[in-house]
């Protein structure tokens, strides 16, 4: 599965390489201007986060203007738009509220998301600065922060941590007991009695119209 | 196979009485209909000239692009106008039901993008792969097409296909349910070719691969996967990419989640761990009962389903032969068996294959039975070349609960009516 011998003969020693080392000489250089122009992603250890600030008061100014209407005046989500806060200890329920506040891990992405896809109708529109500050109204909605004074910067960015930030783990699906190595398939008798109908799409009637049967 | 010999074969007498029904079926349209009661000599179909036959058709259609006949107007994409908050960040569905064979075509393929379709034009469009390279490059379209190129044919299913399944039963159609999938031949060069291009530095684990629509759509992928399979696509059944696909060019990923298929791709970074996007944080990861969720789930999970018979394609000649036709695939590589019940899981044989046999494409399986006229509970079961066997819905809530919007993969059931109506139904 890991490549590694492709991925050896791909590495390069330090140093990068010389333009005559690329196996077939397509493409050009990157500009640094160019990189910097497309290069928007904020990772969790917080690589890539910009020079920039902005406080809660700010960021809730920006909020009403350009996020309440499909997200709520608090955060509470509006139709089939997003909650951004409440849902905390909602997890384990039978109709959990996963929001920044509830599920998020990183607030990274936070920051990433609202830059690169915010407001949802004129994406990368929003400054550095007024990214930081909807990040910090974020916050504040969700009672991570509760001086509506307080600045989000570059500086103390690494200083949040998400409450459910220890709440995942890596794929483990293979080991479920229905993938158990060596199951064969059963033929016969794999019920004990008649397969009885217990439930019925009709019965919940929201599928839409369209696509034939006898109608 | 496991049906008698005697059922596929068509005797003399079922021959003539098929014509006879025929002629009764002609019979329901309106000059019929007017005709005498006695027996008709034959079917009006053949004793009676067709317009077709007897006049000039069109001519060629000089510079259009073909379209399907106008009697299949209805093999369309369809929505679920209520799952999702605006058409801009929306599903459509494939018409499973209406297609067979393993191929879907290009205006059928299900739609899913978050910030509309990208209306990108090619010439301005660009690839840049930066982060933990040897040097950072950009290519335009013309240079992608100087790569060695490489085609595959591959499922891409969405990693929320029967996501609204969970709890039970819901959407009365195998289009809303399974219609998050289509299977296309890809043509690209594979993704390991760039990267050799910019080379690769000390601690490369992971890309970051990123779309030009306004979402900027966003995924991490192991270096691993995309050294090993992945393409950077611009044809999709010989044509170029359809705009809702990603024209001019999408990430292929075989058998993983359809969302890693980045569309309108424009950005590739390397680095040395995963970026904590929101569409694999928030979105794509899967809440278990306990409150902790999986992550990273990539793979595509052993699944089959029928495609007709089911809802939206009844049994609309009663009783008698009924070809049970399905799919079959798996993230694993390739379906290696599929089992079809008639009785709601109690009962199973093994359904025929037919078709290509191709890692990560989708499987056509049949199943040629005798219809009885009574009610049956239809399920199709897959085993995959790993070895897994596709699971029940059951199995599936005990060890995931019913949160996990993702990743269902479990048995599904058709019961077919004695009237030849078919329902999306719940079994135990």
């Amino acid at each position: 599965m890991w490549s590694r011998g492709v991925l050896l003969a791909l590495l390069l020693t330090a140093g990068g390489a010389r333009a005559e080392e690329s196996p077939l000489g397509l493409g050009r250089e990157a500009t640094e201007a160019e990189v910097a122009a497309w290069d928007i992603d904020v990772r969790p250890d917080g690589q890539g986060l910009p020079e920039g600030r902005g406080t809660v008061e700010e960021g809730g100014l920006l909020y009403d203007d350009l996020c309440a209407a499909c997200h709520g005046d608090f955060g509470e989500g509006a139709g089939r738009w997003a909650a951004l806060a409440g849902g905390r200890g909602t997890l384990t329920h039978r109709d959990p509220l996963k929001t920044i506040g509830s599920y998020w891990p990183h607030l990274s992405t936070v920051f990433d998301y609202t830059r690169r896809a915010m407001p949802f109708h004129a994406p990368r529109s929003l400054t550095d600065d007024e990214a930081y500050a909807i990040t910090a109204y974020v916050l504040y909605l969700n009672d991570l922060v509760e001086d509506e004074g307080f600045e989000l910067s570059r500086a103390n960015f690494m200083d949040f941590a998400l409450p459910n930030a220890g709440g995942f783990i890596e794929d483990d699906r293979w080991s479920e007991p229905h993938y158990a190595p060596g199951l064969e398939p059963c033929m016969s008798d794999c019920l004990p009695g008649e397969a009885k109908v217990i439930g019925r799409a009709r019965a919940v009637g929201v599928t839409p119209d369209g696509g034939g049967g006898f109608e | 196979m496991i049906l008698p010999r005697k059922s596929f074969r068509l005797s003399r007498r079922r021959l003539l009485k098929g014509l006879a029904a025929g002629g009764v079926l002609g019979a329901s349209s309106a000059r019929a209909a007017e005709a005498p009661a006695e027996a008709p000599a034959g079917d009006p179909a053949i004793l009676e000239p067709r317009p077709w036959s007897t006049s000039l058709g069109p001519g060629v259609e000089d510079g259009s692009y073909g379209v399907p006949a106008p009697q299949e107007a209805h093999v369309v994409r369809r929505t679920v106008p209520w799952l999702t908050a605006d058409p801009a960040a929306s599903v459509s569905f494939t018409p499973l039901h209406e297609l067979d064979g393993i191929i879907t075509p290009n205006g059928l393929c299900f739609e899913r993008h978050h910030s509309g379709i990208a209306e990108v034009e090619p010439d301005g469009h660009r690839l840049m792969i930066h982060g933990l390279v040897g040097r950072p490059l950009i290519f335009t379209m013309r240079d992608l097409l100087r790569f060695p190129r490489e085609s595959h044919v591959c499922f891409l299913e969405c990693a929320a296909n029967t996501g609204m399944e969970w709890r039970g039963a819901q959407l009365d159609g195998v289009q809303f349910t399974h219609g998050m999938l289509h299977c296309v031949e890809y043509v690209g060069v594979p993704l390991r070719h760039v990267l050799a291009e910019a080379g690769l530095r000390a601690g490369a684990s992971w890309l970051l691969v990123e779309g030009a629509d306004g979402a900027g759509m966003s995924r991490s992928l192991p270096l691993a996967k995309a050294l090993e399979d992945c393409l950077i696509a611009f044809r999709m059944n010989g044509e170029a990419l359809r705009p809702e696909q990603g024209y001019p060019l999408r990430l292929v990923v075989p058998g993983w989640e359809g969302n890693l298929w980045i569309k309108w791709l424009r950005r590739i970074e390397v680095g040395d761990a995963p970026w904590g996007q929101r569409e694999e944080t928030s979105r794509y990861t899967e809440l278990l009962p306990d409150g902790r969720a999986r992550r990273h789930s990539f793979e595509m999970e052993v699944k089959s389903v029928v495609t007709s018979p089911s809802p939206q394609a009844p049994v609309r000649h009663g009783k008698g032969p009924l070809v049970i036709s399905g799919l079959a695939w798996s993230g694993a590589g390739r379906a290696t068996r599929v089992d079809v019940s008639l009785d709601g899981g109690r009962d199973w044989r093994p359904a025929r294959f037919s078709g290509p046999d191709l890692r990560f494409a989708l499987r056509r399986f049949y199943l040629d039975a005798e219809w009885d006229g009574s009610e049956w509970l239809i399920q199709s079961r897959a085993m995959d070349e790993a070895g897994r066997i596709q699971p029940t819905r059951r199995q599936l809530q005990a060890a995931r609960g019913v949160n996990s919007i993702y990743h269902n993969n479990a048995i599904q059931t058709w019961r077919l009516a004695p009237d030849g109506s078919l329902e999306n139904v719940d079994v135990e």
